[in-house]
C-alpha cells in the first residue's frame, strides 16, 4: 500500500539541492587538510543530511495510506440448449483507505464498486465491505469494531485476485458461505506462539430466511433484533499446513420470532497443505436452519445447504501456476439440487501484484450446465 | 438476549485462555529495534555502520522486491571483536499495507535469526512466530539473490510471508556485499 502524502518531495529535492551545492562549493576551494575527527563529523552531518532526505521522500512512513485490487473477467460459456454467455465485465474496483491513529489503533476501510456502473437500473453496486477500527489490546490480543468480513473460509477475508486461482470465485465459497460476507459489530481476535489463533465476534445477522445469500444486509439499516456469534480457530503452527473451523450461530434467520423459520447453524471446516510448490485445499461447508414443521415446503427443503471443493495447484515457477477444482454444492429445493463444477485452468503473474487468469469451466445440469472458459485480469497494490 | 450472554462468556474464557493482560503499549511493537540489536550483540552493540548503495545494488533490492528500492543508505551492525562475519541488520517492507519491521541476523553468509519486531497489518501477524521465523535458520544465497531454502506460506497470511521472506533475501545480499568490502 502506498502512503498518501504530501508534497515532501519538493523539501527532499532542496535537500539534495542544498547538499549539490555544498560539495559545488567545497570543491571550489584548494585542498585543505581534514583531521580525523572533521572528517567523522563531516561523514556524521552528511549522514544528518541523507537521513532528511530519505525520511522526506519515503512515503511509506504516512500515517494515512491507500491501496486496492481490481479485476475483469471474459465469459465464453454455453449450455447444451444453445444459450451463451459472451460477457465482458469489469468485476470488482475496489480501494482501501486506511489509517494509524497511534501505535496501537489503526482504521481499515475497504470501498467497491462492482460491475463498474452503479445506479438505479444499472448492473452494478457501490459499497463498503469494510470499515472498521483496530485495537491493540496487546501483543497477543486485538479488537475490531465497526464494518468487518466475517472470519469464515478461505476467500471471505483474502480475495485480492493475484491470491487465487481461478478467475471467478469458486461456487462453495459464493453460494453457501455466502462470500464476501461482511456484518457490523465487534470482534476479538489473539494468537499465541503455538501457531493456534481465534476470533469471536459478535455481528448482526441475516435477514433471508432459508436464502443465505439474500440474507446478507450488508450493514445498510440492518434489522438487528437478532445476533449473530461467530468463533473461529486457525492452527497455523506445522509448516506448510492451515487447519481452520467457524462455527455461526444465528438466532432467527428472518429477524422475526413469529414465523417458521428459527435459528441456524453455520459450520465451515478447511485445511491447506503446501508443500514445496504443490498446494491441495479442501472446504467444507453446512448450514443447518431451523425451520418448522408448519413452514411452507420451499422452506422445509432448504433447511439444509452445504457445499464442498478440493482443489490442487502447482507452480510451476514463481510467475506461473496452474490449478483443477472440483466443486460441489446444494443449496436445497425440490428433486436434486445438487450442483457441481469442475474448474482447472492457470495462472499467470507478470508481477507478483498483477496476475493473468484463464480457466475452463465444466457445469453438471442442475448447475446449468454452462461449460466453456473464462479470461480474467486482477492486480492489487 | 441469551446469545449476548453466552458470547459474553465464551470471550472472557478466551481472554484467560491467552493469558490476556490488558497494556497500554501498542500490541504491534514486539520489540524495539535497539533493544533486538543489544539481545544480538549480548548487550554490547557495536556503533552502526552506514552502507551506501551504489546503483547495481539498488537495482537487485528492487528486483528482490519486485518495485523500487527508494532509500539511499542501509545502516548495519557489524561484529568487531571475535567474529567479523555476523552483521545485524533492520530491514522493513510492507505487507498488504503496512510495514513490518524485522531484524535479521547474518552470520558467514547464513540466516541465523529472523525477528518480526513491529507488525502493522491487519491480518498475516502469524509471522512473527517461531515456527514461521525459524524456517530461515541456515538460509543461503543461491543464484546471486535466491534463497536456498522453501520458505512455506502461512493462508491467510500470503503478503506478511512474501514480504518477510524478501528481507532475509536482502539481508544476505547486503552482508554478502559488506563481507567483500
Amino acid at each position: 500500500m502506498k502512503k498518501v502524502l504530501l508534497n515532501k518531495r519538493p523539501i527532499a529535492r532542496s535537500l539534495a539541492s542544498a547538499i549539490t551545492l555544498a560539495f559545488t562549493a567545497a570543491m571550489a576551494q584548494p585542498a585543505v587538510a581534514v583531521t580525523d575527527e572533521e572528517f567523522r563529523e563531516l561523514q556524521e552531518q552528511f549522514n544528518h543530511l541523507a537521513d532528511q532526505v530519505e525520511e522526506n521522500s519515503q512515503s511509506s512512513k504516512s500515517d494515512t495510506t491507500i491501496g486496492g485490487y481490481g479485476e475483469m473477467h471474459y465469459n465464453h460459456l454455453s449450455d447444451d440448449l444453445g444459450n451463451s454467455i459472451r460477457e465482458l465485465d469489469f468485476h470488482r474496483f475496489v480501494l482501501f483507505v486506511n489509517h494509524e491513529f497511534n501505535d496501537s489503533i489503526r482504521f481499515f476501510s475497504e470501498f467497491e464498486i462492482e460491475h463498474a456502473i452503479a445506479g438505479d437500473g444499472q448492473n452494478g453496486e457501490v459499497e463498503i465491505e469494510q470499515a472498521y477500527v483496530q485495537f491493540d489490546l496487546n501483543g497477543n490480543t486485538r479488537a475490531n469494531a465497526g464494518l468487518f468480513l466475517v472470519p469464515v473460509g478461505i476467500l471471505n477475508e483474502t480475495h485480492e485476485p493475484p491470491t487465487f486461482y481461478g478467475v471467478e470465485r469458486n461456487p462453495v465459497e459464493k453460494y453457501i458461505i455466502p462470500t464476501t460476507w461482511w456484518e457490523g459489530g465487534a470482534m476479538l481476535s489473539g494468537n499465541n506462539p503455538s501457531g493456534l489463533s481465534y476470533d469471536v465476534a459478535l455481528t448482526s445477522g441475516l435477514d433471508g430466511g432459508t436464502d443465505i445469500r439474500k440474507g446478507r444486509q450488508k450493514v445498510s439499516k440492518a434489522n438487528a433484533r437478532n445476533l449473530a456469534a461467530t468463533g473461529r480457530v486457525r492452527y497455523t503452527g506445522t509448516r506448510g499446513l492451515t487447519l481452520s473451523g467457524t462455527a455461526q450461530y444465528q438466532d432467527d434467520m428472518t429477524q422475526d420470532s413469529a414465523d417458521d423459520i428459527n435459528s441456524a447453524t453455520l459450520v465451515e471446516l478447511h485445511a491447506r497443505w503446501a508443500i514445496a510448490d504443490f498446494t491441495l485445499t479442501g472446504l467444507y461447508a453446512r448450514w443447518d436452519i431451523d425451520v418448522a414443521d408448519t413452514a411452507a415446503a420451499a422452506d422445509k427443503e432448504k433447511d439444509v445447504q452445504s457445499g464442498a471443493y478440493l482443489e490442487a495447484s502447482y507452480k510451476i515457477t514463481p510467475r506461473w501456476g496452474v490449478f483443477a477444482r472440483q466443486n460441489e454444492w446444494d443449496n436445497g429445493g425440490a428433486g436434486d439440487t445438487r450442483e457441481t463444477q469442475t474448474d482447472f485452468g492457470i495462472n499467470y503473474w507478470p508481477h507478483e501484484d498483477v496476475v493473468i487468469k484463464a480457466d475452463y469451466q465444466v457445469q453438471n445440469d442442475i448447475a446449468g450446465n454452462f461449460d466453456g472458459f473464462n479470461l480474467g485480469i486482477g492486480y492489487q497494490f | 438476549m441469551p446469545l449476548m450472554k453466552t458470547s459474553l462468556t465464551l470471550i472472557t474464557l478466551l481472554l484467560i485462555s491467552f493469558n490476556f493482560v490488558p497494556v497500554a503499549t501498542a500490541g504491534g511493537t514486539y520489540q524495539q529495534p535497539a533493544d533486538f540489536v543489544n539481545e544480538v550483540f549480548d548487550n554490547t552493540a557495536p556503533k552502526p555502520s552506514v552502507l551506501w548503495l551504489k546503483k547495481d545494488l539498488k537495482e537487485q533490492l528492487s528486483d528482490i522486491l519486485d518495485h523500487p528500492y527508494r532509500g539511499m543508505r542501509v545502516r548495519y551492525w557489524r561484529q568487531t571483536d571475535k567474529d567479523a562475519a555476523r552483521t545485524a541488520w533492520i530491514l522493513e517492507e510492507t505487507g498488504k499495507e503496512k510495514l513490518i519491521t524485522t531484524g535479521i541476523v547474518v552470520n558467514k553468509g547464513r540466516i541465523e535469526r529472523v525477528k518480526v519486531l513491529i507488525f502493522r497489518e491487519s491480518r498475516g501477524w502469524e509471522v512473527r512466530h517461531d515456527f514461521f521465523t525459524d524456517q530461515f535458520k541456515d538460509a543461503e544465497l543461491q543464484n546471486n539473490t535466491q534463497l536456498n531454502k522453501h520458505i512455506d506460506n502461512i493462508s491467510g497470511a500470503t503478503l506478511s510471508v512474501r514480504a518477510v521472506r524478501k528481507l532475509a533475501q536482502i539481508a544476505l545480499l547486503l552482508d554478502k556485499t559488506v563481507q567483500q568490502k
